[in-house]
Order: C-alpha cells, then sequence, then structure tokens
C-alpha cells in the first residue's frame, strides 16, 4: 500500500485543516481530566468531611465575591515548613465539595487551607475590617462594608438547590436526609436539609454570634463561620503520617 | 502596500476594512484603560490605602477588571483587527458575511463592559481569567461561533489553493478558545434570573479543568495566535519570506498537540495526582521546542534585514517581542521543573513570568503589527516617528524594571518561605516576608507606569494619525473633484 501523505492537502482544505486541528487539541485534556472523574483513588476516602452549612456556604460565596483567591491560596503543600506554618498537606477530599475550587495560584497572604480555629472571631472581624491594626505590614484592603452589609439570606434555597443539582448531597426529600444522617450524622445532615436551611442558617449565626454584633446577621457572620471551618473537618490525630501517602 | 486602497475600483468593496480598523481602534482603548487598572491595582499592593475601603476599587474585585480588559480587551481586540485584515488579505477575499462580522464587535466589546461592571459589583465565578458569570459566558459563546463562522467563511472564499500559515495559528486559536471556554465555564446557575452559578464540577477535577483552560489561555489565546500575527506582519514589514516553511508546519502541529497538556504544572505539589502533574510538567518541557521553533522562525525571517534596526522602530518591536518570546518560553518550562516550582509557586516569580510574555511578547507584537497596519488601513502615514521611538523605550524599560522586580521579590519570598533557624523552626513569620516586598511593590508599579506611558503615547499618536489620513483623503477627494 503506498499512501504518500502531503501536507499540502491540510493547507488546500480548510475543513481537513479543522478537523485535524481539534484532533490535536483534544488529546491532552482527554488523556488528563477525563481519568480524574473515573480513577477512585484521586479523592481520598476520609472520615469528617462534609458540605458547608448554609451560613458556611454563604461565607463562602462572599469569600468568591471580594476575591480573596486572587491573594490567598487554599492548599498546603506536603513540605517541612509549609506543615509548620500552616499544618497537615491539604487532601483532596477536604474540596471535594467545592464548587468552585479555590486553591488560588498566589499568596500575597498566607494559605487559608487551615486557617479555622488558630484565631478568635473577634481577630477575624478586626483584621478584616482593619488588617493594618492587627499585622502592620500587611497590604490586605479594608473591608469595613462586610460588617454594615445584612446577609441577603432570601435565595439560600436556590443556591443550596444548584449545588445540589451539581453533586453535593444537600437534601430535600426525606430518603435524601436519611441517607445524609447515615453518612455524617445527625447533627450534620439537619444542617445539610434545603428546607430548613434558612432556620438553620438563622440560627447557626445567632448562636455562633461571629461578628459580636447581636442585632443581626451581617456578612461578617458568615464570613467569619466560612473561615472558621476551613481545614477543621478532618482530625489527623485518627490517621498515620503516611496515610495518604499512597493515593497521591 | 498602502496603495491598494486608492487604485482603481471601489476599494471597499474588495475589502471589510471598517471593521479591522474599528477592533483597532478599540484595541488601542483597552489597552489604556487594562494597563491604568492594573498599574492602580499594583499600587494598592505598595500602597494600601489606595483601595480606598470602598468594594469597588478593593484588589480582589478589580484585578479580574485588569485582566479581562487587557487580555480580552486588548488582545482579543488587537487579534479580531489582525486575524480580519490578515485572512482577507492573505486570502484576496471580501470577510464573510459583513454583519455577523459586525456583531463580533458589538458582541466583543459588550462582553468586555459587562465583565468589567459585573466585577466591580461582585459578580463572579471566581475562576482565574474566566471570571465572567454564565450570562456573559453565553454571550461569549455566541460571539465566538461567529467569529469562527466568519473566519472560515472567508478562508473558503480565498481566491488561491492554499491557506496562508498566519491563518491556520488564528484557526487553531479560535477551535481551542471555543472549546475551553465551553468546558471551563460549565455551571449551574441559580436561578434563570440570577448572575450567580456554581461550577459543575469540584475540588480537584475542577482544578485541573480551570487550569487546563487557564494555561491554554496562555497557549492559544496569548500565544497561538499572536504567532499568526507574526506570521503575516513580521515577513511583511521586513519584506522578506518566511525563514522555513517547513518548521512552520512542524512546529504549528506540535504547539496544537502539545500545549493542551501543560495545565497541570499550575497544580504541582497540589492534591491533584502525581501522575496528572508529572505527565503536565513532561509536556512542558517538550513545549520547549515547538515554542523556540516559532522565535526561531520569526527572529532569522528578519535575518539580512538587521539594518532595518537602527532606523526602525517597528522592527525593533517585533524583534524584542520575539526576544520577549523566548525568554518566556525558556522561563516556563524551567518553572515547570517540580523542584523549581517547589520554590516559585505562590510567589512574584509566576507574576513576572506570565508579564514577560504578556507585556514583553503578546504586547510588544500587537503594537509593532498595529504600527504596521493602521496607517495603512487610513492611507497615511505614521503621525509621528519620534514617539514610536519614545512609546519603544518606556516599554523596554518598564518591562524590564517589572520583571527584575518580581524576581526579585518572588525568588526572596520563596527563600524566606521556607528557611530554618538553628533549632529547626520556621525563621521568618509570614509578615516579615509581606514587609520585604514594598520596595519591589513599588518598582513593579513605576514598571508598569512606564509601560501605560508609551501605549498612551500610541494610542495620541495613532488618534493623530487617524485625523491626518482623514483629511488627507478628503483633500485627494476634493482634488479629484476639481480636476473633473
Amino acid at each position: 500500500m503506498n499512501f504518500n501523505f502531503k501536507h499540502e492537502w491540510v493547507e488546500t482544505n480548510v475543513g481537513l485543516m479543522a478537523v485535524l486541528t481539534m484532533l490535536a487539541i483534544s488529546v491532552g485534556g482527554l488523556v488528563e481530566i477525563a481519568p480524574l472523574f473515573l480513577i477512585d483513588k484521586t479523592v481520598e476516602k476520609v472520615e469528617g468531611v462534609r458540605p458547608y452549612t448554609p451560613l458556611e456556604q454563604r461565607g463562602r460565596d462572599i469569600y468568591m465575591r471580594e476575591g480573596c483567591y486572587t491573594c490567598h491560596s487554599q492548599m498546603v503543600r506536603p513540605f517541612r515548613d509549609e506543615m509548620l506554618r500552616y499544618g497537615h498537606y491539604s487532601l483532596a477530599a477536604e474540596s471535594q465539595y467545592d464548587h468552585p475550587f479555590q486553591w488560588g495560584s498566589k499568596r500575597t497572604g498566607p494559605d487559608l487551607a487551615r486557617v479555622g480555629g488558630k484565631y478568635s472571631n473577634e481577630w477575624h472581624v478586626q483584621h478584616l475590617v482593619a488588617p493594618r491594626s492587627m499585622v502592620e505590614v500587611s497590604v490586605m484592603p479594608n473591608y469595613p462594608w462586610l460588617l454594615s452589609a445584612k446577609l441577603d439570606i432570601s435565595d439560600i434555597e436556590l443556591r443550596l438547590k444548584a449545588l445540589r443539582k451539581v453533586g453535593v448531597p444537600y437534601s430535600l426529600s426525606q430518603a435524601e436526609y436519611d441517607a445524609n444522617v447515615a453518612t455524617f450524622g445527625e447533627t450534620v445532615a439537619r444542617q445539610l436539609h434545603i428546607p430548613d436551611s434558612r432556620k438553620n442558617l438563622v440560627e447557626q449565626a445567632n448562636f455562633g454570634n461571629y461578628d459580636g454584633d447581636r442585632s443581626g446577621i451581617s456578612e461578617m457572620d458568615a464570613l467569619v463561620a466560612y473561615l472558621q471551618v476551613l481545614g477543621t473537618m478532618v482530625d489527623f490525630s485518627k490517621y498515620s503520617d503516611d496515610a495518604f501517602v499512597a493515593d497521591r | 502596500m498602502a496603495t491598494d486602497t486608492h487604485s482603481g475600483a471601489e476599494p471597499a468593496e474588495q475589502y471589510n476594512f471598517d471593521i479591522v480598523k474599528k477592533f483597532a481602534v478599540m484595541s488601542l482603548v483597552w489597552a489604556v484603560v487594562g494597563m491604568s487598572v492594573g498599574v492602580w491595582i499594583a499600587s494598592e499592593l505598595a500602597w494600601p490605602f489606595l483601595n480606598f475601603d470602598s468594594p469597588y476599587f478593593s484588589f480582589g474585585r478589580f484585578r479580574p477588571v485588569h485582566t479581562s480588559a487587557v487580555i480580552f480587551g486588548f488582545g482579543g481586540s488587537a487579534l479580531f483587527a489582525t486575524s480580519y485584515y490578515v485572512v482577507q488579505r492573505t486570502c484576496q477575499a471580501r470577510l464573510f458575511p459583513d454583519g455577523l462580522a459586525s456583531f463580533t464587535f458589538w458582541g466583543w466589546q459588550t462582553v468586555i463592559v459587562l465583565a468589567a461592571v459585573s466585577y466591580v459589583l461582585g459578580y463572579t465565578q471566581a475562576r482565574e481569567y474566566a471570571e465572567m458569570e454564565w450570562p456573559i459566558d453565553i454571550l461569549i459563546e455566541a460571539v465566538w461561533v461567529s467569529y469562527l463562522i466568519v473566519f472560515v467563511g472567508t478562508i473558503m472564499r480565498r481566491k488561491q489553493p492554499h491557506i496562508y500559515v498566519a491563518n491556520w495559528f488564528y484557526l487553531g486559536f479560535i477551535l481551542a478558545t471555543a472549546l475551553l471556554h465551553t468546558f471551563n465555564n460549565l455551571a449551574m446557575p441559580i436561578d434563570l434570573f440570577s448572575m450567580k452559578s456554581y461550577s459543575l464540577f469540584a475540588g480537584t477535577q475542577d482544578a485541573m479543568t480551570q487550569w487546563w483552560y487557564g494555561h491554554n489561555a496562555v497557549g492559544f489565546f496569548l500565544t497561538a495566535a499572536f504567532l499568526g500575527m507574526m506570521y503575516y506582519f513580521v515577513p511583511k514589514h521586513a519584506g522578506r519570506p518566511i525563514y522555513s516553511y517547513r518548521l512552520s508546519i512542524v512546529h504549528f502541529w506540535a504547539l496544537c498537540f502539545m500545549y493542551m497538556w501543560v495545565g497541570g504544572h499550575h497544580l504541582h505539589w497540589t492534591a491533584l495526582p502525581d501522575w496528572t502533574s508529572s505527565l503536565a510538567a513532561a509536556f512542558s518541557i517538550l513545549l520547549l521546542m515547538p515554542s523556540w521553533g516559532g522565535m526561531i522562525n520569526g527572529i532569522m525571517t528578519l535575518s539580512g534585514a538587521w539594518d532595518k534596526l537602527r532606523t526602525d522602530p517597528i522592527m525593533r518591536f517585533m524583534i524584542v517581542a520575539l526576544s520577549f518570546y523566548g525568554m518566556s518560553t525558556f522561563e516556563g518550562p524551567m518553572m515547570s521543573l517540580k523542584e523549581v516550582n517547589a520554590l516559585s509557586h505562590y510567589t512574584d516569580w509566576t507574576v513576572g513570568h506570565v508579564h514577560s510574555g504578556a507585556l514583553g511578547w503578546v504586547a510588544m507584537i500587537s503594537f509593532g503589527s498595529l504600527y504596521h497596519m493602521m496607517p495603512r488601513l487610513w492611507n497615511t502615514r505614521m503621525w509621528s516617528q519620534r514617539l514610536i521611538e519614545w512609546h519603544f523605550w518606556l516599554a523596554t524599560i518598564g518591562i524590564v524594571l517589572y520583571i527584575v522586580a518580581m524576581w526579585i521579590s518572588g525568588i526572596t519570598q520563596g527563600l524566606m518561605w521556607r528557611s530554618f533557624d538553628e533549632f529547626g523552626n520556621l525563621q521568618y513569620s509570614f509578615a516579615e516576608s509581606v514587609a520585604k516586598m514594598m520596595p519591589f511593590y513599588a518598582m513593579r508599579a513605576i514598571g508598569g507606569m512606564f509601560f501605560l506611558t508609551g501605549a498612551a503615547l500610541m494610542a495620541w499618536n495613532m488618534f493623530m494619525t487617524i485625523r491626518q489620513g482623514q483629511r488627507e483623503n478628503a483633500a485627494a477627494v476634493a482634488g479629484k473633484l476639481a480636476h473633473a
């Protein structure tokens, strides 16, 4: 068989050129992305990781709205200095409910993947309103409006329903709720039930009083609630040092 | 070249240059706007009071305004302008069809304005370089499909059998951008009447999809497309044929194939599985070859016309652009090595690398090409050669200041974060590394100001050139009438 390919065929036929170009540019994504959905151990099986409560999710929305990801990463790498500075390296499982991921690409400020519980609520509020009053050399913008802006909770059901549609196990039916009880336990499952989301949000905000102001629920309440849960879901004392090495 | 618009039959019939002019002018407008915002946010990092305690101007919301305005506004409009010019000239055919081409103009400008306004109001997908929320994404999709139809439709009208090499690169860029944009922006709106949406994918898979997109916004939007620009304007301006046709074939296919694999190098040492990021690193290193294939082809095309570098500032823009292209495409593979990346990632070094590509390569080749193309469109010559000289030096000095500042600050950050004292504790707090950045953030902002000043001079020079062209053409018409 004599198949004598000439590049001239491609150069003189725009349809052929378009098809071959599409083939050339499709391979990389197919080989690198598709398997991530198919290989089970891409996301480790870990105890404790759960979807965000309605208040935390609203806090996460504000984190995205303000573009925090432009200066803060949420991905601790497995290096000695990062483990000392931030804590255990991040697992894929810890962002499995993050739509979208917020791993970030730049640390103008420090990594926030494990910021939860490291500082008090009062510290966060003061730091967000006036960062340089807490860290003199900080270059972070002031966010005074977070304290004065009332948190919009009118569309919380819509938000959680959209997240449910993309795969986060928020429950609508009794059956889904029961499944969540089995997976996450009753306390968490109650927080994930969409029909009660507004009530749960208000309760958590009032009980937690994250912004130190009991008069209403501010955007600050939500953002601090989110920051305080970051990186706290997995109890690493339950796992040996190299428990996750095999999955990498 | 400048003669074909006033020779014989109605020139407007032969080519649609109106759309090229509109895009060219808007690319200069967006250059000045986008770079001004860039200088502003760079200054915010050096002097945080510039955030003014306002949600609308705070760094986090303002930074995507900068990236979208320069990448999609300036770069995108320059690509639309030059691709519509090049495809018509090299196919000797009028754009197909005028109405749809016009839609791509108004649609694209609307996209940039809506994007900027929506970011400052807080609507964002929080995905780098893909921050536009879903309604804007749908508009982009519509504009992009129209662009593909116009471009391919025009190629199909060509007068000679061969498709010129510049058009391959433009076509590759249009197809790849369509693919990337579509898959990276899959999202679930919370309501048909709400701007808010959540991405379809989560965590690791979402990260990989985003950086597959993110790096190929660089690979195709900011590289392949501008190589298309290079393949027309460099030989045209030098008056010499492309150095090697065979090399252009090889590096075109290699570039298209390999670029799509490299996005994972943005996720080294993260929770992305090692096999994916290692594969991405391997392809990143291989990519040096097709990248340098393009650089060598461009520089060797200029070889033999070196004397023009002394007298022709436009040629200087082109050669500096190619040099920065070669430099960044060496730096990139090096930074994709895991050991280097462990130091460079999350630091300003990455920001410097992006800007040596974006300012050094993308902006400089665009400036050179626009200086070549725009006077020809208005059938005149540049109003001031001297301002082009000024622009060239301001831009070059600005880039050097910017990159050097980011190299120093980036490597300093990386080293400070990982240094230990004699007892094995961390030597520096994070805040100490921030304090060290101040002089370099100031230096970077000053470099940006140099670059912006150059771009503003260009816009002014071009404004005067267009006025001059209009005056001359009016006089020529009046002269003809007087003789009649």
